[in-house]
This record gives structure tokens, C-alpha cells and sequence, in this order.
């Protein structure tokens, strides 16, 4: 998919680009200007066309947005359902019980499991391998594709049986689900899930084993905080540098910016601070005390210190969280009781709501205000991608600043390899990526 | 029968159309994104295997493409679906190499023209849909037969 263009052999005057970049979900693109040795423009483009979802759900119940914004990505569904949800539950005072909640959790790390995997493993690895793709990856280390494999399963299991069904789960609504699942079959997932903490501990001792490009930054993290656990589907808003503010206060500090060369928005701290980082690392570094011992046990052993500034070791943090997902929805399988009613009571009205969780990628914000008859006035989505987005360009600056003197091939894979750090979900993100570097 | 695409996209919904008709006549069908490691789990160890998907390849809109893919490779690209490009194409060059085609594969594609926002099917691809569904039928009573 990539094309590459490079005028002038002598590094004074080059152009590189990368018309469409593979393994990332949506189409895209990369444009790196070089003048005199400097990089004098980087632009990460976006070119999906905007998707319009926010406009399709106005008019529409408050009951209808959970289903509608789910199908804004194939991948992380749940992270739209249970966004919409608790944004929902928000604006109409409904408080689902800690049994729904439990269940929710339990769901939401099959997602996790599903999605880091794939991205991880299939997507990412590759790239530290000379590898074009995951059939290469198949035939050069069978085994790796076989457990990638059956780990994505185990995570589509769960959303089959918590959610109804593996790609859009069909048993969640506002309140929390239409049908608590039999424990027998929640029960048989812990033999599965003891299997994929071991298939994921084994991926992240292997990745740790990667030979890592030599570049660090000092990133602003955000993430959501939860008091009690590694948080995932629920919590307050923090970061590295003492940002800690309920979800209502989003606006106050976050924004959105339309720039020309993007279809998605770009997220912006309302500060003028610069570029933040969401996702693993961000979510790693500022949570990193709450993962379970063996969590972090396994992480000091595949090379991670307590805080990651090593964007290309998101693939280590990725697999040290997927351990972390098995282990967590096992004591959630283990300990689980059919929440009985499965769902809280829903009085439709008018209201204000804000809901975020940690989508794989980072954190993926909604707000809703509903008409007295529960009717959506507007909505607003910020997904993770748009907010990491200014964050890719700034690495990529770096990146191509400190390799100034590789061959344009080489960085052009370097920097393809630098958006997959993010696992970027460009189809969430516009509401589709290509590589170009210009040296001239 | 695996029906993919994304009800949502207009057009792109003519998988999951197709599932639901063949649903209602007692085929076991099912619903999917188009994300390859799930295909693979959802056609893996079967005997037979349809999976029906958009397409827009810039052909006439609801032309209709046939792909025996238990034979034969299906070229990168065909089917957009963008998830990190492990799609429907991939995934049944890789489930080739691990041995996790079903016994048989078949593939069909039909050619969209609108993929905007909506839940409707433009009249062309309806009725390409309806001819998918009268050969889907046909291919499996002949399985049934043999």
C-alpha cells in the first residue's frame, strides 16, 4: 500500500509518503515535508469522510443511542454502549446496582481481551519482526497466530455470553441488560480465562523481548481514575499532572479543534498545554499501582518500569493489560450472581448526561441532553483516537527528527510503525490514514 | 452464512440483509463486522460456509460477484473492510495457511452505491440481494444432494 516518492539523494531536499497505511483500522494518511535537514511540515490526515453519527442520533430515544453509537466501530462496541449508557443513566437519575455493574466490567474485559489481542499480536508484532503481515506472522511463528487467535476468541466469547453476541451485543440497554446470562455459562469461561492469563503473560514476556527504537517522551496522560480498581469502565478523569475532575467538568479542560488537513477533530487541552496521550500507556502510567500483582510482575519481567515512556512498548503494556483483563474477569466469572432485576428502572425525561470508560485505545467521552420526552437534543462523542491524534504528530515529529539520516523506506516503516503504537481507530475517529515524507 | 457489513451504512448492510432472509428460511445464519480473526472463528470446522459482503470495487451497483474461496485466494482489497486490513480477504489466506477453512467457502459479493449513513438498501442492491438469497439456497441444496 505504500508509495514512496524521494527526490534528491543528498538529504537536502526529500519528500516521503505513504498513500495508504496498512494495518490500522480506516483509511488515512502521512505527510512528512524535510527542508535543509529539518522537518519544516508533518501532517497525519484523516480522510474517512465525517461520519455524521452525533446528527443521526438527534431526534432518536435516549434508549436508541447505545445501539446506534456501538455500530461507530466493529472493534470496541462496548466501549459505545456502555459510554451511551452511562451517559443516559446520568441525564435520568437511574443508579443500576452493583451486580449490573460487576457484569458490565465482565463484558467490557472481553473487549479489551478481543481487541488488544488482535491489535497486538496480529496488527503491531509484525512490524517488530520484518514482517509484512499476520500470514507472514503465521508461517514464520505459527504458534503466536494460534494463541492470538484462540485468546480473540475467548474475548468474543465473553461479549457472546454477556452481551448476546460477539460483534454488537444485543443483551445491553440503559439500566443494564435485558437478560442476566446463565451462570452455568458464565461459569465455563473460568477454565478458559485461567488458560488466557497464561497465553497472555507468555505474548508479553515474548513482545518484551522485541528490540525497541530508542525514543521516549514525556507524556501528558489522561485516564480515568477508579478508587478501588485498575480502572476500566468507570471513574473519575485524571492525569500525570494533577488533573483530577468529575466527567461533567470535561469541557472545562478538553476540547475539539477542526483542522484542515483532518476529517477528525483534534482533541485539544483546553490549557494550551500541548498534545495529551490516552490508551494503555497513559492508563498504565497513571493506574499502574492498582493492576494485579502478577500484572505487574509479568510487566518488570517483559521490561517495563512502573511508568512507560516508550511509545513502541505500548505493545508490552497491551499484552500486560490483557493478562489483567483474564485475571479480572475470572474473579468476576467466579464470583457472579444473575443480577436480579438484570436491568434498573428507566423513567424517560428530559436531562444532561455525561459518560466515559476506557475504550482499548483510551477514553471515549459522551455527552447527551434529552427534551422532556427523552427525546436526544444533541450528543457528543469524543473518541479516543481524535484526542491522541495531535499526540501521533508530535511522536512522529520526534521520530523523524531522530532518524533523519535512515533511508526513506526504513522510515517510512518506522512511522507507520509509530501510528500502530496507537492502535489508531480512524473509523471512530472521523467521524478513515496514507504516508507521504517530502524532503526538499 | 455469514452475513457482513454494518446495518447503519446503508448499502453496507446487504450482508446482514442477506442473513436475515436466509435466517427466516431455517439457514443458520449469523451477522458480522468483517473483522478477520472472528470470520475464521465463526467458519472454522464447518463443512459448509457462505459469506456474503458489499462491496466497492467502482462496478456497476449491484453486480454481483462469485468467489469459490476454498480454492482459491481472494486479492487484498476487494472487500473494504478497513479494520487494521485484516479483513475478509486476509483472513482466508491465513485460515489457509492454518487450516481453518470450512470444507467448503463460498463468497459473495455485491457492489454498493451508497455507504452514507442509513438504513435502507438502494433499489439495485435489493435486488441483487434477493437474486443472492435465491442462489445461497440453490448452492445448498446442491451440498445436500451430494
Amino acid at each position: 500500500m505504500s508509495d514512496a516518492t524521494a527526490a534528491g539523494a543528498s538529504g537536502i531536499a526529500k519528500t516521503i509518503k505513504v498513500d495508504a497505511l496498512a494495518r490500522v483500522e480506516g483509511e488515512g494518511a502521512l505527510y512528512v515535508r524535510i527542508k535543509d535537514g529539518a522537518v519544516k511540515d508533518i501532517k497525519f490526515r484523516i480522510f474517512e469522510p465525517p461520519r455524521f453519527f452525533e446528527a443521526l442520533l438527534r431526534g432518536r430515544m435516549f434508549s436508541d443511542a447505545p445501539d446506534i453509537t456501538a455500530r461507530i466501530c466493529g472493534i470496541c462496541p462496548v466501549a459505545y454502549i456502555m459510554g451511551a449508557s452511562h451517559a443516559m443513566e446520568d441525564a435520568l437519575g437511574v443508579m443500576p446496582s452493583p451486580a449490573i455493574g460487576d457484569l458490565r466490567r465482565l463484558l467490557y474485559c472481553g473487549e479489551w481481551i478481543e481487541s488488544h489481542v488482535l491489535h497486538a499480536a496480529m496488527l503491531h508484532a509484525p512490524d517488530f519482526l520484518g514482517l509484512d503481515d499476520a500470514l507472514q506472522l503465521a508461517k514464520s511463528n505459527r504458534a503466536v497466530v494460534e494463541k492470538a487467535l484462540a485468546l480473540k476468541k475467548l474475548g468474543n466469547d465473553i461479549l457472546e455470553v454477556i452481551g448476546g453476541r460477539a460483534v454488537h451485543p444485543v443483551n445491553t440497554r440503559v439500566g443494564g441488560f435485558y437478560k442476566a446470562p446463565a451462570p452455568a455459562a458464565v461459569a465455563a469461561l473460568a477454565d478458559r480465562l485461567r488458560w488466557g492469563a497464561d497465553a497472555a503473560q507468555d505474548l508479553a514476556l515474548l513482545f518484551g523481548g522485541f528490540d525497541f527504537p530508542d525514543y521516549e517522551y514525556d507524556y501528558t496522560c489522561v485516564s480515568l481514575r477508579h478508587p478501588d480498581v485498575y480502572a476500566i469502565e468507570a471513574g473519575r478523569l485524571v492525569s500525570n499532572r494533577g488533573l483530577d475532575i468529575a466527567l461533567a467538568e470535561f469541557f472545562d479542560h478538553f476540547g475539539e479543534l477542526h483542522v484542515a488537513h483532518s476529517n477528525a477533530l483534534h482533541g485539544v487541552m483546553t490549557d494550551g498545554s500541548g498534545p495529551y496521550l490516552v490508551g494503555p500507556i497513559a492508563r498504565y502510567n497513571n493506574n499502574y499501582a492498582q493492576l494485579s500483582e502478577r500484572a505487574r510482575d509479568v510487566a518488570k519481567q517483559a521490561g517495563l518500569g512502573p511508568v512507560c515512556n516508550n511509545p513502541y512498548r505500548s505493545i508490552v503494556v497491551r499484552m500486560v493489560e490483557t493478562l489483567y483483563a483474564c485475571e479480572e474477569a475470572l474473579r468476576l466469572a467466579e464470583a457472579y450472581e444473575p443480577p436480579a432485576p438484570p436491568a434498573a428502572d428507566v423513567v424517560p425525561g428530559p436531562g444532561k448526561g455525561y459518560g466515559c470508560t476506557e475504550a482499548p485505545r483510551g477514553i471515549c467521552f459522551h455527552h447527551y441532553v434529552l427534551d422532556a420526552e427523552g427525546r436526544i437534543v444533541t450528543a457528543t462523542i469524543v473518541p479516543p483516537t481524535a484526542q491522541n491524534q495531535p499526540q501521533i504528530e508530535r511522536d512522529l515529529l520526534g521520530v523523524v527528527e531522530a532518524n533523519m539520516g535512515m533511508a526513506d523506506d526504513d522510515l517510512k516503516w518506522r512511522c507507520e510503525q509509530t501510528i500502530r503504537n496507537y492502535d489508531p481507530c480512524i473509523s471512530c475517529a472521523t467521524h478513515f490514514l496514507d504516508l507521504r515524507v517530502e524532503r526538499d | 452464512m455469514i452475513g457482513v457489513g454494518n446495518r447503519f451504512r446503508s448499502d453496507d448492510g446487504v450482508g446482514p440483509w442477506v442473513a436475515d432472509r436466509l435466517a427466516e428460511r431455517g439457514v443458520r445464519a449469523t451477522e458480522a463486522s468483517g473483522e478477520g480473526a472472528s470470520l475464521i472463528a465463526l467458519w472454522e470446522g464447518a463443512e459448509a460456509a457462505v459469506v456474503v459482503d458489499a462491496m466497492a470495487s467502482g462496478g456497476a451497483p449491484g453486480s454481483i460477484r462469485h468467489f469459490d474461496a476454498g480454492a482459491a485466494d481472494i486479492a487484498a482489497g476487494t472487500f473494504a473492510y478497513s479494520s487494521h486490513q485484516f479483513g475478509l480477504a486476509e483472513a482466508v489466506a491465513l485460515a489457509r495457511e492454518l487450516g481453518r477453512l470450512p470444507g467448503r467457502l463460498l463468497v459473495y459479493g455485491i457492489e454498493g452505491e451508497s455507504f452514507a449513513p442509513g438504513e435502507t438498501l438502494s433499489s439495485a442492491v435489493r435486488a441483487a440481494a434477493d437474486e443472492v438469497v435465491a442462489r445461497i439456497l440453490a448452492d445448498i441444496a446442491a451440498w445436500q444432494c451430494r
